[in-house]
């Protein structure tokens, strides 16, 4: 019980320090790096309260939501890298412009 | 058992169908029609299945709800599905003209999967299946923003695509606590076994704070309108036609079904969050000088509109929130159509240069003029209707100062529609050089905004469709 607690708990903290480093850093990489660490902490939440169930098996259906979480993590992430060169080739920064009026 | 499951056709055949565009990239335009249309016949198989039969469950591979996937379809369901299918066959007609042959090879199968992730969100009945869906939703979205290339999409589409993430992430937590809570996914089942606790409202918290995130509510817009006026103009129909509705849905099934007791102060702050979107979204639609601009901060006041029915709840007001998102979805397609085809027009969409449009693109300035009509809320449009309902259920709840909002918010839009309108008949200072539009541009936008207008004309129709499987509760609200 309590080990279990101790994991869903990291997971919240994992999440809370990406939303934070989310919004304080400026580079992209740092950005996509940030929404990753959430998205950890998040699969760390489903997994700990998927050992909270009474027998000694732990419920299977959170490890599959976790694994079609991850694969939807990877392809987010990729075309967000894809995009981070893009717009460091389009504008010389990795960093979110305000728009620029013509 | 039935011969052909519609639910699955509608997932299945544009998936096939952006296969085979990214595949075949010479026949891109062929099979990409042939799929539109495919589509546009299954929903209404769909739809005559339904008014024979009612709402429907299918359990894809036979497993049933605890183990396996179902896909569920009402009233709200199928109206939905038949906006997007609508919807879609006008941006794929309109995108016939728009793209060059190498930018349609990159088109095409982008949006044919996010139709196939819309339709699959419609017809999800659990909720981990809408966080799948509303993923594969995003992906496709923030790729088609990229699709114009500039500096300008390629800055908003990544901007996009970090708040994407982080919505859906939010919603996770929320769904993992309500799994752990009440041991399914399944919105059926957790209807009957959700009961207010704190890891209720915490989970209900994170879902609202990510799907609102995703809806633009004010003041969760900031990404909107440079996602939405620097893409391309079928891409920016679609993204405010359809892509916000996604979210909206989901919340609105959330709310209906699993949090109907808990959430009496939360859908007031919904209502007073709603309220001041159609107030600023109007005022800065009103400063922009720019048409695209103009019209994205436009969608931001008109989402706002669909939030006044939270703190009302009654089965009128969502009835006529939904209305209002029907005719929202036509007329605002067929706005940003008019606007790409005035931009295609001049080379450019500043307002104060629009330079007599109106003679040298009648159809499309009519079609303007028509999504328009509906967007103010003028009648006989959809937006009437839509406008009218919820009015009628604020007054009967005596909650007197939504009326004034949605008064306001009339107005607001009444100035910025004919602030366009007058600089389309003026003449501007200098004279440019002009290029051609063609005829599948300019008639597939009269088209949607005449659909917009349409819906006002045969509002008994949509409103019958509405009770299918009684989405919004028991209760006959006139």
């Amino acid at each position: 019980m309590s080990t279990v607690l101790l994991y869903a708990l990291t997971g919240t903290g994992l999440f809370t320090l990406g939303l934070y480093a989310l919004i304080v850093h400026a580079h992209l990489l740092r950005k996509i790096l940030a929404i990753n660490v959430m998205g950890s902490g998040v699969f760390l939440v489903l997994v700990a309260l998927g050992g909270r169930t009474s027998g000694a098996v732990p419920d299977p259906v959170p490890h599959a939501m976790v694994i079609t979480g991850i694969v939807v993590a990877v392809s987010a992430t990729a075309l967000a890298l894809a995009l981070l060169l893009r717009v460091q080739a389009a504008t010389g920064r990795a960093e979110l412009t305000e728009e620029s009026r013509e | 058992m039935r011969q052909i499951p519609w639910e699955v056709m509608l997932i299945l055949l544009p998936l096939a169908g952006a296969m085979a565009c990214f595949l075949l990239p010479r026949r891109t335009l062929l099979l990409g029609l042939i799929t539109a249309l495919g589509v546009v016949v299954c929903v209404a198989g769909l739809g005559w299945l339904m008014l024979e039969q009612g709402a429907q469950r299918y359990a894809v591979g036979g497993w049933g709800a605890p183990l396996g996937i179902d896909l569920y379809a009402d009233g709200l369901s199928l109206l939905m599905l038949m906006m997007t299918a609508l919807v879609g066959l006008g941006v794929s007609v309109y995108s016939i003209g728009y793209f060059e042959r190498r930018q349609a090879a990159l088109f095409w199968p982008l949006w044919l999967l996010l139709w196939s992730a819309l339709n699959a969100l419609f017809l999800s009945a659990d909720i981990f299946n809408l966080y799948v869906t509303l993923e594969l939703l995003g992906l496709a979205a923030v790729a088609l923003v990229a699709l114009a290339g500039s500096a300008n999409a390629l800055t908003a589409a990544m901007r996009y695509l970090l708040v994407n993430m982080l919505a859906s992430l939010c919603y996770l937590l929320g769904v993992a606590l309500l799994y752990h809570n009440f041991g399914s996914v399944d919105i059926a089942i957790l209807a009957q076994r959700v009961e207010p606790s704190p890891a209720v409202w915490a989970a209900m918290g994170l879902m609202s704070a990510g799907l609102l995130l995703k809806s633009a509510l004010f003041p969760l817009h900031f990404w909107l309108p440079p996602a939405h006026s620097s893409a391309p103009a079928p891409v920016s129909a679609l993204l405010s036609a359809l892509v916000v509705k996604a979210s909206f849905y989901i919340l609105l099934r959330l709310w209906l079904e699993i949090f109907p007791p808990a959430g009496a102060a939360l859908g007031q702050l919904f209502g007073v969050l709603g309220a001041a979107a159609v107030l600023w979204g109007g005022i800065q639609a009103l400063r922009q000088t720019r048409l695209k601009l103009l019209i994205a901060y436009s969608t931001v006041a008109q989402l706002g509109y669909l939030f006044l029915a939270f703190p009302l709840g009654s089965t009128l007001a969502w009835k006529g929130s939904l209305y209002l998102l029907l005719s929202h979805a036509l007329a605002k397609a067929a706005m940003f159509m008019a606007a790409g085809n005035i931009l295609h027009f001049c080379g450019h969409d500043r307002i104060t240069d629009l330079d007599r449009v109106a003679q040298r693109l009648p159809v499309t300035m009519t079609a303007f003029a028509l999504a328009g009509v509906s967007i103010v809320g003028l009648p006989p449009s959809g937006g009437f209707i839509g406008k009218w309902m919820l009015l009628e259920a604020a007054l009967r709840d005596g909650q007197w100062w939504w009326v004034v909002t949605l008064i306001l918010g009339g107005l607001l839009a009444a100035a910025y529609i004919f602030k366009v309108i007058g600089y389309a008949f003026t003449q501007a200072g200098m004279l440019r050089q002009t290029s051609k539009v063609p005829m599948t541009m300019e008639w597939a936008a009269l088209a949607l905004a005449l659909a917009a207008l349409l819906l006002g004309l045969v509002a008994l129709w949509p409103l019958s469709l509405m009770e299918i499987g009684l989405p919004f509760g028991g209760e006959s609200g006139g």
